[in-house]
């Protein structure tokens, strides 16, 4: 399997799209999990299928053949790599991985800086409120987590609602539903047809907060009228304003995430679509398995190569010669 | 004041959560309120059948540590939220936190904007629903549901 090199690299623009498809039909908490595990594997198959890529071209320079102590009888060293689709995948390994972790580290210094600032507004318990008539509220990760809330959000709602905003936010913190966002936004770095997972994992992010909020407040009804409330409220101090922007949904789902939200509040609890689901998780399973199996043969085949180049295995005989 | 009141409460289940998040609703009813409050008004303003020698607590507790400011108001005091030299921090702390367009992508937002669209099918639902006694875009004071 001599091409399994490549296959990391196209299987995430397959998945990606079924991905988004399943979530949909998963309960909240399984679809962020899904969709944040798949992202991670599919990111790191494919970075290893660039790396042994590069590795493979590297072996072909003559001063790193010699200093592998490679035969120089034996060049055919793991995948069929020319040369230029090594130097490019070592290009795109370098950037990629670069630009992945500048990403991680702006987000790491930005919640360091806003958890800083918040330390200097008194609190009570884990809850920060921000003077501030714009109605918004996000919860600061961290060691204790933190709840930013503005006092418009509060004066928004009333005592339930608020009671639902707080347990919605302590379920983003419990969860630790930052690493979640990382993970899937360094996978998006490191192959471009994750991007699309992005925000269907936000919003499973923020379906499983609201499930959360809505079993400790105990009120279904109350939740969702927190969230809707809010998001008008917002709305109304905002204005109409230069177009919000719209998640780029592509499968025709006419609502934006927050109907969506309150409609699956209002609608009772979530049940898992088994059939359509069963077939999509078989699907996915089998793409990050391919994925996976592919740069692991190819890292063998590799492996192999370098062995028998180093004269430590002899070149394994054709086989169908008898 | 002892500060467990747990048996006193026919419904415990509010008085059983860790004490922060006590302190963090009370404070949440006193920035709601937007005007200096009774513990019988915290009381009514949080909906959640707390006993009032539970929020009194709590009050006294905010107030040790710098949270609240309170007033004399007949036989007690009046509670409002503390701030520093007029919000300095806080507001530096937001217009820190606007300077990035793409922070959503670690602090998860508890709503996101909402286009014309959604805004009718939102009122659509929340009208549908029931319990709409108060109107929906107020931003009101609002008062404990029954």
């Amino acid at each position: 399997m001599i091409y399994a090199v490549w296959l990391p690299l196209l299987v995430p623009f397959l998945a990606a799209p079924l991905a988004r498809r399943g979530a949909e039909q998963l309960p909240p908490r399984v679809a962020a999990w899904s969709l944040t595990v798949l992202s991670g594997a599919l990111a790191l198959s494919a970075t290893a299928a660039l790396a042994l890529l590069t590795l493979a071209g590297a072996l072909r320079l003559p001063s790193v053949a010699r200093f592998a102590r490679l035969s120089p009888s034996l060049p055919d060293v793991g995948p069929p790599a020319t040369v230029p689709a090594a130097v490019a995948a070592a290009l795109a390994l370098t950037a990629l991985c670069a630009l992945a972790a500048r990403g991680v580290r702006r987000q790491v210094r930005e919640v360091r800086r806003a958890r800083r600032e918040s330390g200097a507004v008194p609190g009570a318990g884990d809850l920060v409120v921000l003077p501030d008539e714009r109605p918004d509220a996000y919860a600061l990760p961290g060691r204790p987590g933190r709840i930013v809330v503005t006092s418009g959000m509060l004066r928004a709602l009333d005592g339930r609602e608020r009671e639902a905003l707080l347990a919605h936010e302590r379920a983003h913190l419990a969860g630790r539903h930052h690493l979640f966002l990382v993970c899937a936004e360094s996978a998006a770095v490191l192959h471009p047809a994750l991007r699309s997972l992005r925000e269907p994992l936000s919003f499973a992010l923020e379906r499983w907060a609201d499930e959360s909020a809505a079993r400790a407040t105990g009120d279904r009804a109350f939740t969702a009228r927190a969230v809707g409330r809010a998001a008008l409220a917002a709305r109304s101090v905002r204005g109409p304003g230069p177009g919000p922007r719209r998640p780029r949904l592509a499968l025709g789902a006419t609502a934006g995430p927050v109907p969506r939200r309150v409609s699956a509040l209002l609608a009772g609890a979530p049940r898992t679509r088994a059939p359509l689901s069963r077939v999509l998780a078989c699907l996915l399973l089998a793409s990050v398995a391919l994925s996976a199996a592919a740069a692991l043969d190819a890292a063998t085949d590799l492996h192999t190569g370098v062995e028998i180049a180093q004269g430590e295995r002899p070149p394994s005989p054709p086989a169908d010669d008898d | 004041m002892p500060e467990r009141q747990h048996d006193e409460e026919a419904d415990g289940r509010p008085d059983r959560r860790p004490a922060g998040e006590l302190e963090a609703g009370v404070l949440a009813a006193l920035w709601a309120a937007g005007a200096p409050l009774t513990p019988a008004a915290v009381q009514l303003e949080l909906g959640t059948g707390l006993a009032r020698t539970t929020v009194t607590t709590i009050l006294t507790r905010l107030h040790a540590k710098g949270v609240v400011t309170r007033a004399r108001s007949g036989r007690g005091y009046a509670y409002a939220p503390a701030q520093d030299a007029p919000g300095l921090t806080a507001r530096r702390m937001h217009a820190e936190l606007d300077k990035d367009d793409d922070r959503s992508t670690v602090l998860a937002r508890f709503v996101s904007d909402l286009s014309p669209e959604d805004e009718d099918l939102l009122r659509d639902l929340l009208e549908g629903g029931q319990d709409a006694s108060r109107p929906l875009p107020s931003p009101q004071p609002p008062e404990g549901p029954a």
